[in-house]
């Protein structure tokens, strides 16, 4: 079973052409990195928003819980059967399931900002725009990153479902491989799917730790060996 | 929506694939959890195993489900369209997302209670068993919901590679047309997480008497 797989993986035929793996991929990458950038327009002002005012909190928290109750396969098939078989339900649904991670990431992250780092910016007489911007969101960074960072890898699980009701990417690959019971080409697809998925949360890893300012970062390392 | 249950066929469709999920959302659970209690508590114990465990336990939770369901068969043999794939499946991301938790619980342990229970006599296996995992529920029993949820969500998934449980509404309602068939199924599933849920607080409660009595003395 091992030898197709890597004969199905090895075959340069299945990695060109439209339908390929190469073209799948960044299909894949390209529905991923829309929906997220969609979903973190519209949540992390919003988060940012809710946790600075403190309005709304259990909205948030109550609302972000049910949502990862919230069967993916469901949602997709519904949004497709209401709006018409196409990329776009499909993609509002990627975006509909990216949208609580990264709110409650946002939210939490201001919301939980030391209070006393708060309390001295305002014994300095910042405003409330200067504290938000200056303390309150660096702060928050490492929290709103990583509502992103889970929200990508719900994408990228999603994605693969979505390819049920029409969208391409590597779940096309994975279906159509299930339809015609070609094994090989199934955990191909699969391979390919968890590859991309723990490299998109490497890159983003990556990217917190080059975003999240060096105080915080070496503050942290302080607080973690005490 | 009544005219749906009103068809018998319809009513047995949907309570068997009610149990069905049931049955895959929650063993998986308790599977997970069994398998997170030693792995915590080695994670906990032993300094240099701490980061290769953590570290899997991630990569495993970043593995994309319906990937996983079909990887599972090929590596180790089972038949692709049995519903044992799901249930180790999710037994694992149940475990990676608990031995972090497991770890954080016991360490969340006081000093001195696990010194009292090693004076009196105890040795490390009953001191772990009748001492520190249960002071450690009250920490360990948020993380449990979440897996509880995340697994009554994923279940679905299985409906893909053919197997039961709510997701076959889903699929079977999208290929008849049948928006009311995915509803109800989207309905069940937040229902059951709801209930689970509700259940697991109960059950926390019925674990951890001490804690009511102090809420009552203070």
């Amino acid at each position: 079973m091992i030898g197709e797989l890597l004969a199905w993986l090895t075959d340069p035929a299945h990695w060109t052409g439209p339908g390929g793996i190469l073209a799948q991929t960044l299909r894949h990458l390209y529905y991923c990195v829309v929906s997220v950038a969609a979903a973190s327009l519209v949540a992390v002002p919003l988060g940012v928003y809710l946790g600075h005012t403190g309005r709304g909190s259990v909205l948030v928290v109550g609302a972000s819980n049910a949502m990862r109750a919230l069967p993916t396969l469901g949602l997709v098939t519904l949004l497709v059967l209401a709006f018409g078989l196409g990329e776009l339900p499909a993609l509002a649904g990627l975006v509909v399931l990216a949208i609580p991670s990264i709110l409650s990431g946002a939210h939490a992250g201001v919301r939980n900002a030391p209070a006393d780092a708060v309390d001295a910016a305002r014994g300095m007489g910042m405003t409330p725009a200067q504290r938000l911007w200056q303390v309150e969101l660096p702060t928050a960074l490492p929290l709103v990153l990583g509502g992103v960072r889970s929200a990508m890898l719900q994408v990228v699980a999603t994605a693969a479902v979505a390819a049920y009701v029409g969208l391409g990417g590597l779940g096309r690959i994975l279906l159509d491989g299930l339809k015609i019971s070609d094994y090989a080409q199934m955990a191909s697809a699969a391979i390919v799917i968890a590859v991309l998925a723990v490299l998109l949360d490497l890159v983003l890893a990556g990217v917190t730790r080059l975003l999240v300012p060096r105080g915080l970062q070496l503050a942290a390392r302080r607080g973690g060996t005490e | 929506m009544i005219d749906y249950f009103s068809s018998p066929s319809n009513r047995e469709l949907v309570l068997d694939q009610l149990a069905e999920h049931v049955y895959l959302a929650l063993l998986p659970l308790l599977l997970g959890v069994l398998l997170a209690l030693p792995l915590g508590r080695l994670a906990q114990q032993v300094r240099w195993l701490r980061g290769a465990l953590q570290g899997t336990a991630n990569v495993v939770y970043t593995i994309p489900s319906l990937a996983l369901f079909v990887l599972i068969p090929g590596l180790l043999g089972t038949p692709l369209l049995s519903s044992v794939n799901v249930v180790i499946a999710l037994t694992l991301y149940t475990a990676a997302l608990l031995v972090r938790p497991v770890q954080d619980a016991l360490e969340s342990v006081p000093a001195h209670v696990v010194a009292a229970a090693t004076a009196m006599g105890y040795r490390p296996t009953r001191r772990f068993l009748t001492v520190e995992l249960p002071l450690s529920v009250p920490v360990l029993a948020a993380a449990v919901r979440v897996a509880s949820v995340s697994n009554i969500s994923l279940v679905s998934v299985g409906a893909l590679v053919g197997i039961g449980g709510l997701g076959r509404l889903f699929t079977d309602g999208f290929q008849r047309d049948h928006p009311v068939q995915i509803v109800i199924g989207i309905v069940l599933t937040l229902l059951l997480a709801l209930v689970v849920d509700l259940l697991l607080v109960a059950l926390w409660r019925l674990a951890t008497p001490w804690a009511r009595a102090e809420v009552g003395a203070a």
